[in-house]
Parts: C-alpha cells; structure tokens; sequence
C-alpha cells in the first residue's frame, strides 16, 4: 500500500515535534527514518497509527485520504506498528498476546490461532512457543511476536520503532530478512533508527529528522558524512578546557562491572581529577545511564572498585556516597529531581542539613531569594516547582546543590531546555568545576558533550570506549561512534585517541 | 488569580448546597419535614449548655484523631486502622488503672501512666501496620481495617473474659474504675477540661509540626515524592514508620481518655467511628491542619445534634454521618470538576 | 458428628458464601479492568437494606434483587466518573463511599427494621438432590446460591476463555497496549465497574432475602463483609477459582467458629466470628511478602535448596495485581 503523509504537525506544549511533514512511502519498499533522540520521528509514526491525534495534516492511502483518529481507525486500514518499547503484556501466555485485538467469535478460538501463528512463524523462521509467558521473551522475541501479531492483523503499512535496540545480533539479521520478506510482499514498511549502520545497510530510501522538521531524504549509495551532518548539523568549535589546576584524584574506578537485565557494562577503568567533565554519550540505554548510577551509588555494581576522594566505598549506599560530597541530579526532574507541591522556599530548605528542629522561615526565604536570584530562576520563593518552566526547574536543581561537593552526577542536564538557558547552566557548571568539582554527565547531545566535556565515553550495547580526549574528537566521529560505526570488532583492538585523532 | 479564587469558591459552595439539597431529599425520603429536622440538629447541638458540653465533649476525641491522621496523609499513607489504634489505647489504659487501681500510689500518678499506656497501646498498634506495609507489602489500607476487627475482638474478649464484671459479663463493659481514678471533669458535668487542653495542644502540636519543622517538611517530601525525598537524602521508609507510630500514638491518647475521661471503663465499640470521621475531616480540610479544629466542632456538633432526630423523629442517629459523607463525597467531586472545568478554559 | 449433620451444615456454609462470593466475583470484574472499587463494604449493606425495603414494599423477591443490583451499579458509576473522568482518587472516592452508603443504609433502613417480609423460598433441584452426599450439600438450596455457583464460573469463562475477556485482562494489565489493539480503554472501564458494581450489589439481597431475611440494621451481622470481600479478591489473586475458594474458606472458618462455640464456652461469640480477619492478615502477608527486599534478600544468602523450595512455595502464593490497577489512562 502507498502511504503519503502530508504537512503533519504535532506540538506537546512548547515542543515542536513535527513541524510540516510531508512524506511519500511506495508499497514494496523500505523507508528508513533517522534523527537522534528527540527529533519526532516516534511522534511521527505515532501518528499515521493513530495512536496521537496529529494538530494539522492529512494522511493518504493509495492516494485516499483516511481519517485515523485511533489505534482502532489505524488497523481498519492495515497500518500496524511496532512501538519502540515492545506495546505487549508481559504476563500473558504468548498466544494470549497474539490473539489479543483480534476481531472475532466469542470464544478465543485458540486451536485455529496456534495454527495460524505456527504457519506465519514457519514463514518467518522464528522459532516461538505459543505456550511460554511473554515476560520469558527476550526483546528480540517480542518484537518477533509483534510483528506475527500485526501481519495475522492483516497490516499492509508496517512501522519499526527503533528495532534494533536491545537485541543480539543473529536477532537482528532474521528482523532484517523479516522485513525484506514483507517489503518484496509487496508491503510498505517504515524502519526508524539512529543506527546508520543499520538504515544504510537495509533501506531504499531515507528521510532525516532534527528537532521536528524533516531535513532531507537520500537514496543510496549513501555518504556516511552526509548523513550524520543532517542529524546532528554542522559541526561546531569546541569550547575551552579549564582545569581547576591542583592535581587531585576525585574519583577511581578500577573495572567496574554493572549490569541489569537487560545490559551488562563490564570492567570500566578510569581516573578523574578534580575539575574535569566527563560527557557520556550514546543512544539512550545505552548502559551510560546505568554507568552513572553505579558511580553514585544508585545501582549495585558486580564487580571492580570505586574510590572518592581515597575511600572506597564500593557497594555502599546512595545515602554514604551523599555523605561523602556526590551528589545526583536526574533527568526526569519532576519524577525524581524536585517534589510537587512544595514551593521553592521549602526545597531549599530540605536540602540544607536540618539545624535545630524548627524552620527558620525567613532565613530560609532569604536563602531561596538569594539562590533564585544568584541562578536567575524565574519565579518567587513562594511559587511552587511545578509551576516553574523546564529550564527554571533545572536551574532551580542546580540552585539547590550543597556548596560543598566533589563529584556531580548528572542526567541530561540541559534536555528540553533553551538556549539561553543551557550556556547560563554550564556557566553555573564550569564555574564549580573551578573550584574543583568533578562531573559526570551523560546527553544525548552530541554538541552538549563536545563543548563541555574534558573527556568522552561512548557507550554502544553495553560497550564502553576508553576515554576519549574531547578535543581530539569531531561531530561526525562522535556520530558515527554513537551509532555503532568504527567500533573495533576484534576484540583486542581498541577504539583510541589516535584513531579518533585523525579525524580532527 | 483573581478569578481564580471566585471559581474555586463558586465550586466549593456548589459542593456544599448539592449536599445540603441531596440530604434535604433523603430526609423527605425517609418522611421527616427538613427544615425542622434542621432546625432541631441545631437545637440539640447549642440548644442547651448541657448539649454545648456534649458536643465539646465529642469533639476532643476528633481532634486527636484528625491530627493523627493528618500526620499519616502528610506521608502519603491511608491510615485506616485508626478504629483498632484507638482501641487498642482504651485497653492499655484500662490495664494499666486495673493495675494499680489498689496500689498505694497517688491517683493523679495513676492516671498519667494510664494515659502513657493509652498512647504505647495505640502507637503499638499503628506499628504493627506500619511494619505489615514496610517489611511485608500489604497495603496499609487492608492490615488498617483486619487490625481494626481484631482490636475489636479483643475487646469483646476482655469485657466478657477475664475482665468481666463481677457475676456476668455484658456489653456494658467492665466494672467502672474508682471515682479518684476518673478524670477530674467540670463541676456537675462530664466534660474534663484536661482531654479538652490535651486535644487542643496536639492539633496546635501537629499544625506546627506540619508547618513549622524540619521533620513536617521531610514528612511531606515523602508523601509526596518519595523517590525526591530519597534523592535529597531523606531516610523514606523510617518517616513512614515514625509517621504511623505518631498517629497511633494520638489515637491511643484518644482511646485513653475515652476511658479514663468519659466511661471510666472498658466498653466494646470504645473507638465509636472517631477514627473514620478523623478521615473525613481531614480529607473535607484538604489536610489543612489550620482548619482542623472548627470544621472538626461542626462534625462534632452535627453527630451530637442528630441525636435529638431519633428522639423526636425515630430516625436513626446517622443522619449526621449521612450528611458528613456526602459533603466530603461532594467536595472531592467538586474539586475534580474544579480542576476539568480550569483546564478546558 | 453425625454425617448427615456435618452436610447440612456444609449446605449452609455454602448458602452462607454467596454474599461473599458476589461482591469477590464483582470485584474481581472490576479490578480486572483497572478500577478499585473500595466502596464495597457500604454498596453490599445498602443494598441489602435496599433490596429488602423494596422485596418488602412489593413484595416480590425479585424486584428485591434487581433493586440490590441496580444499587450496586449506580455506586459503582460514581467511582468511574469521579476516577475515570474526574481523576480523582480511587481510594479516597472509594472510601467516601463506602462510609455513605452504610450510613445511608442505617438511616433509611428504619421503616423495615426487624420486620418480617418476604425471602427467597429454597428450592431443591430434581433428580440431582436425590444424589447422595453432593445432593444435599449443593442441591438442597436456593435459587440465589445456585446462581452464585453459576458466577463463578460465568466469570472464570469470560476473564480467561473469550476474546472480550481477554482485553478486560488486557486493560487492566497495560493499558496503552490495549489501547493500541483499538480498545476504547475508558468506555471499558466504565463499563466493567458498572457490571462489577451490580454483580457486588446482589451480595446485598443474597444476604437479606435469602442468607439471613430481614433488616436488623447495625445488628444485621453484614458490616465489615465487603471489606473482607476486599482482601479476599487480592487473594484470589484476581482469578474467580481462587478467589471463590477464598470465599468458601472464610464461611467455613466463620461456620467452624460456631461450631467451636459449643465446645469451648470460655470463649464470647464475636471473638471466633473475627477469627478470619487475623487470617486474612496473613493470607495477604503471605501474597506480598515475596515482593519485600529484606526476603530477597534473606532468600539470597540462604543455602541453594532451602532457598529453591522457598522460592517456590513463594511464587505459588503470590499474587500480582493487574499492573495499572488504580492507575488512570490518558491517551495523550
Ligand atoms: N507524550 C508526550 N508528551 C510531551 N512531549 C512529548 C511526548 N512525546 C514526545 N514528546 C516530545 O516530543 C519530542 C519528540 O519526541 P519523539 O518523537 O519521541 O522523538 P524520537 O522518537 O525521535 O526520539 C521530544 O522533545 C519529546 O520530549
Ligand atoms: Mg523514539
């Protein structure tokens, strides 16, 4: 089925996820959609599934004009899709979940849906026990499952949202060959990535997104170079290195090993020295997220040491690494960062060390209009933190740390902020770095890690590059690095500065 | 802003005159003139000096167990088993006066180890649930309410077993204490100005504690975001634990007076619905410890006033706890449509 | 005991459950689909109230049940709209409710205490009573408790062999994966708590037109039902079998304590009739406790096969909620 997607735009808020799309998909063919994190592309595909209502736009189908207004609209005319985190049910027998939406009698009619599901694996060559429960699945499988799910659905449009995240690689040649199964069937699919790797090696056709907008198509043969310079943009200076000048060890990690259940990071060594920025980049869950925590002590590590400022204080608890001047600040800042409900004046005094046992009201007033003002928050000490804008939240978070730390963790630090907002926050930043506090940060934003970092991780699957010097680096390197290119694939060799040095 | 504050208030009135009119219907419904009906709650709430005390007398136990409960929903928690806590405290109380009821001791000495014993009981209690949902997983809610029918049993237990009165056990309770043991009350009244400053002095205690400590704010940052507060360096589930021991600990206090201030004795159902319209208050004050003490007086006075209904109209005496649902029923309504009707505009 | 004693007094626990067994299986419905119910306790009393005042007026039984049910279902409609489209708090609506409705059962429930009025006449099924042993234990009943056998396994057949079932299970699960399989998550809602609500509401009726006929107001020995009602479907871990099995324990326990009674008369009646709320307690200690940290953790440093049988006997007993019960779904 042809599908066209014409001027789409969607906003959340403030944030402009699509911004007048148009896209034109032939039957029989796949189209890759690539941006980095956050570009709209999901947004995009969320809405020719109905799952979002887009603000303006049309869809057409052979030419048609539909109306999705819902997921339902969506398979009445053939559009499945695949959601990046798996839509399934996780205690469900696998039958239960690929009978699940289907229209039909009453009864389940299990004995004819294992046939079918049995007949469409076989087609497939997945081997899946309609049996076992879903939450035994590896992501892979699941995505396996979805997609018997929506081609026994009858879909004849086939959206990937992110596929190829989290699954091996044997899983990922049989995805591919799925899917060019289904293209020469004379199906439309559409495969969404940040991998080029993968959008290269497997697409007729590719449609770049940044920050909503869609900024260009290619067709193969593709130039690397060209793509990931529609990504990211063009490439920008680096800032200037300000080490804080004593030569001091902040923190030590001798292979560290973290892991949950979906990835394992393994034997990371590292030391840092006060007043130096770490950028961890990559993909989210990516392991960078996971490496973080561990240094803060948020996650329990496997195996390897980590020392702060001298101390060991491996597989001790977030509240001792606190106690020893780290100090976490996380991405989602309403969720986990900041308490709704409570005004600025009373964060402020939650994070001083209680003194005495009743509240100095207006001392503590005072010191919340002198960190609003010092942090250029806008907003009064009386406002409450959900009523502050993103960038204000973040600037009150930073607001809010203890004067005295070594170390700062932190989760996309200037995610969903505007410009102005994020140089004032790495001013902030880089000026306690001067006074000799390390940080850790990981971001998706390749430029964010460029500029700030001293030095760079890269994090792939689980795989952890050396410390990269930043200045030795380049956007395109940092691109390519991030989306699995120019990883060593034997294992004694190393992804080094020299390599990546060339490029500079 | 301005606007604002006139729509809030337009639905909180709303709120209230559709619960006034659904109550009106029901009364009509159950074939009793309103107006009068109204007019003789009043009269037996203030009618009379002897129906004012009544309804103070009522009142102090609530506010001990408003206050408690405000502790547990500044955390977060539902605590149900306040009925059990209360209890609980009444039956402490009572073991301890039937203790040293003929020991050599001084009454006044007497009475505050029985009150201390009051608070151990309900704070014991309130631990027990408070550990079920810490260390064992079972919603607070539940362990609340089975902790509830349990403390009830075991008063029944006690009144018929081997505390029973001499001769035959009944629900009148057990063999009242010694007169020098009761609490000292108003001449020719059964009021005791003692339960009256000690109520008062904890919902002062609590509004404080609440508005003005670093343990309130802490407490709050837990029920509202445990996971921030866990950030911040907060130790979340000691609050909760702590947070449930004090509210216990005010309910017992409660369930001590009871005892020790009205019945000098040990009665089955001593908790009397005091720790459910705690609930209800706190919910209908949206936890606003400054409004405890007045709208916990008008709950008072409504429960103490419909008891003339049953004299002059054998209509049951819950009318007043018909009228006090639906008002909070109404309320949190009327705060969803508040919240619909701001957003669509 | 004499056998023949020992099976009528099985029959009666069996009469006795089916109150329970409405508001479990009810609930159960409801849960399923995301929405807690906690207004249990005051739906069941005020329906009873209710079906008997109109049993009564009428004088016909089953406008008595229909009147429990439809009772049943317009409480069950206030806590969808207030948590559905209001977003206002289950438990707080739930709770509100539940203490509504039971005074309102006390309050309007005056005309009719302690009068006689009509009940449901029992009625033995041909042929299957002259069945020994089973005939006098199932078939020597009412129509009400043949219908509570009915329910269970009405509700068992639709939560876990239809397709409808299969997405009630499904929106109770994860919603926005229903959602994307074209389900109209909050219509569904809304309609399985109604359904849910009428199912719990003829636990009212079942009791006074049929368990125990009458109204006796606070002395009806009806409050405190539906919370148990409550625990009893975390129990049955949201499946109709178990949860029946739940039920039919807690009228035995509450039979067997009659039963004690007589035997040890140190012991006051309304002590053993509580008997099954320790328990309850426990059962519900015994169906979380495999969540709690310090249990892995103790788990973890135990000898390999005392941890294996441990952990097993665990995961036998647990029970899982639907994952977004009590949470509200948005689609955007
Ligand atoms: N449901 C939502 N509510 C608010 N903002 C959203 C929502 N979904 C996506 N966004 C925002 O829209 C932008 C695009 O997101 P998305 O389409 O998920 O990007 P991508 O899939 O390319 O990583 C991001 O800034 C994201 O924060
Ligand atoms: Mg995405």
């Amino acid at each position: 089925m042809n599908v066209e997607l014409k001027d789409i735009y969607k906003t959340f808020g403030a944030v402009r996820a699509n911004v007048a799309i148009n896209l034109t998909i032939p039957a029989g063919t796949i189209q890759g959609i690539l941006g980095e994190n956050g570009a709209g592309k999901s947004t995009l595909m969320k809405i020719l599934s109905g799952f979002f209502r887009a603000d303006k736009g049309q869809i057409l189908l052979e030419g048609q004009p539909v109306i999705i207004q819902s997921p339902a609209d969506a398979i009445k005319h053939g559009i499945g899709m695949l959601h990046q985190d798996p839509l399934d049910f996780p205690p469900m027998r696998v039958i239960d979940d690929f009978i699940l939406g289907r229209k039909g009698n009453l009864p389940m009619g299990q004995a004819e849906a294992v046939q079918d599901f049995k007949k469409l694996a076989e087609q497939f060559s997945f081997s899946l026990d309609p049996e076992t429960y879903v939450d035994s699945l590896t992501v892979g499988e699941r995505q396996q499952l979805e997609i018997l799910r929506l081609i026994w659905l009858g879909a004849r449009v086939l959206i990937f949202d992110e596929p190829t995240t989290g699954i091996s690689a044997a899983q990922k040649e049989k995805l591919f060959a799925a899917l060019r199964l289904l293209a020469s069937q004379g199906k439309a699919v559409l495969f969404v990535s940040h991998k080029l790797e993968d959008v290269e090696g497997l697409c007729s056709s590719v449609a770049v997104l940044r920050q909503g907008v869609l900024v260009g198509e290619a067709k193969p043969p593709y130039v690397t170079k060209q793509l990931v310079e529609m990504m990211f943009g063009k490439a920008i200076s680096v800032g200037a290195r300000n080490p804080c000048g004593v030569e001091k060890e902040i923190v030590s990690l001798s292979k560290l090993s973290v892991e949950d259940y979906r990835l394992k990071v393994r034997d990371v060594s590292l030391t840092v020295h006060c007043g130096e920025v770490i950028g961890l980049a990559g993909m989210e869950g990516s392991g960078q997220g996971l490496f973080l925590r561990a240094v803060g002590g948020m996650t329990r590590t496997v195996g390897g040491k980590i020392l702060i400022d001298g101390r060991d204080l491996t597989g001790r608890s977030y509240q001792t690494f606190k106690a020893h001047d780290v100090a976490f600040l996380p991405a989602a800042r309403l969720e986990e960062g900041l308490v709704p409900g409570l005004n600025l004046t009373e964060h402020f005094i939650l994070a001083e060390e209680p003194k005495g046992f009743f509240i100095n009201w207006e001392k503590g007033r005072l010191l919340a209009q002198r960190r609003i003002s010092e942090f250029n928050v806008r907003g009064t000490p009386a406002n409450t933190v959900e009523s502050l804008s993103g960038g204000n939240q973040q600037r009150a978070l930073l607001a809010l740390l203890r004067e005295q730390l070594d170390l700062l963790l932190l989760e996309h630090p200037t995610r969903g902020l505007d410009i102005e907002s994020t140089i004032y926050i790495w001013s902030k930043l880089k000026l306690r770095c001067k006074q000799g506090m390390s940080i850790f940060f990981v971001s998706s934003d390749l430029e964010e890690i460029l500029q700030y970092s001293d030095r760079v991780m890269v994090f792939f699957s689980g795989k952890v590059t050396p410390p990269i010097e930043a200045a030795t680096l380049t956007t395109e390197k940092l691109g390519e690095l991030i989306g699995g290119k120019g990883w060593p694939t034997k294992p004694g060799e190393q992804v080094s500065e020299s390599t990546s040095g060339k490029g500079a | 802003m301005k606007k604002n504050t006139w729509v809030n208030l337009g639905f909180q009135v709303g709120a209230l005159v559709l619960a006034l009119l659904i109550t009106t219907l029901i009364l009509v419904a159950a074939g009793a003139p309103p107006l009068k009906a109204y007019l003789s709650i009043l009269s037996g709430a203030f009618g009379s000096t002897r129906n004012v005390v009544a309804v103070l007398i009522t009142w102090s136990p609530l506010l001990l167990t408003t206050a408690g409960v405000l502790i547990t929903f500044a955390a977060g928690l539902w605590n149900i088993g306040m009925e059990g806590q209360m209890t609980l405290g009444a039956i402490f109380a009572t073991g301890m006066l039937r203790l040293f009821e003929h020991a050599a001791l001084p009454p006044a000495l007497i009475i505050i180890l029985g009150i201390l014993a009051g608070i151990l009981g309900g704070a014991i209690w309130a631990a027990l649930a408070g550990a079920l949902k810490t260390f064992g997983g079972v919603n607070e809610i539940f362990g609340g309410l089975g902790l509830n029918f349990v403390a009830t049993a075991l008063t029944i237990y006690l009144v018929f077993g081997p505390w029973k009165r001499p001769g035959v056990g009944s629900m009148s309770g057990t063999q009242p204490f010694d007169q020098a043991l009761w609490l000292p009350t108003l001449p020719g009244t059964e009021l005791s100005i003692w339960s009256l400053v000690i109520s008062v002095l904890v919902i002062a205690l609590v509004y404080l504690l609440l508005r003005g400590t670093h343990f309130g704010l802490r407490l709050k940052a837990v029920g509202k975001n445990s996971k921030a507060a866990f950030l911040m360096g907060v130790p979340t589930w000691q609050y909760s634990m702590f947070a449930f021991l004090l509210c216990g600990a005010f309910a017992g206090l409660a369930g001590g007076i009871q005892v020790m201030g009205i019945y000098h004795r040990l009665l089955p159902n001593i908790s009397n619905g005091y720790g459910f319209l705690g609930l209800l208050v706190a919910m209908l004050i949206n936890y606003q410890a400054l409004w405890a003490a007045p709208i916990a007086f008008l709950f008072a006075a409504l429960n103490t006033g419909s008891v003339q209904l049953q004299i002059i109209y054998k209509l049951d005496s819950s009318f007043a706890g018909v009228l006090q649902d639906l008002l909070v029923l109404l309320v949190l309504l009327g705060e969803g449509a508040r919240q619909r009707f701001i957003k669509k505009n | 005991m004499e056998l023949n004693t020992l099976l009528v007094g099985l029959a009666g626990v069996l009469a006795a459950a089916a109150p329970v067994l409405f508001a479990v299986i009810g609930e159960t419905i409801t849960e399923r689909a995301g929405i807690i119910n906690l207004s249990l306790n005051g739906t069941v009393l005020l329906a009873a109230m209710g079906g008997f005042t109109i049993a009564y007026k009428t004088g016909s039984v089953p406008l008595g049940f229909l009147a429990g049910m439809l009772i049943g279902a317009i409480v069950a409609l206030v806590i969808a709209f207030s948590s559905i489209t209001l977003k206002q708090s289950q438990v707080a609506v739930g709770f509100v409710l539940a203490l509504a409705c039971r005074d309102l059962a006390y309050f309007l429930g005056v005309p009719v205490l302690n009068q006689s009025g009509p009940r449901l006449p029992g009625w033995s099924i041909p042929v299957l009573k002259d069945i020994p042993v089973i005939g006098t234990l199932f078939f020597k009943q009412d129509l009400i408790t043949y219908l509570s056998y009915l329910i269970i396994f009405l509700a068992w057949l639709w939560i876990f062999h239809t397709r409808p079932g299969l997405m009630l299970r499904g929106i109770g699960e994860r919603p926005a994966a229903a959602f994307v399989r074209g389900a109209n998550v909050n219509r569904m809602r809304y309609i399985y708590t109604i359904i849910g609500g009428a199912i719990a509401g003829l636990a009212g009726p079942a009791y006074s037109l049929s368990v125990k006929a009458g109204w006796m107001g606070t002395q009806s020995g009806l409050d405190g039902i539906g919370w148990i009602a409550l625990s009893i479907t975390i129990f049955g871990g949201w499946n109709p079998l178990r949860a029946a099995f739940g039920a039919y324990l807690f009228a035995f326990l509450q039979w067997l304590g009659l039963v004690l009674q007589s035997k040890l008369p140190g012991i006051p009646t309304q002590v053993l009739q509580v008997a099954p709320f320790p328990l309850m307690i426990l059962t519900l200690l015994l169906v979380n406790i495999s969540d709690a940290e310090w249990v892995s953790r103790m788990l973890a440093a135990m000898p390999e096969r005392t941890r294996r049988a441990l952990m097993k006997l665990l995961r036998a007993l647990r029970a899982s909620p639907p994952a977004s019960l009590g949470v509200p779904f948005e689609s955007e």
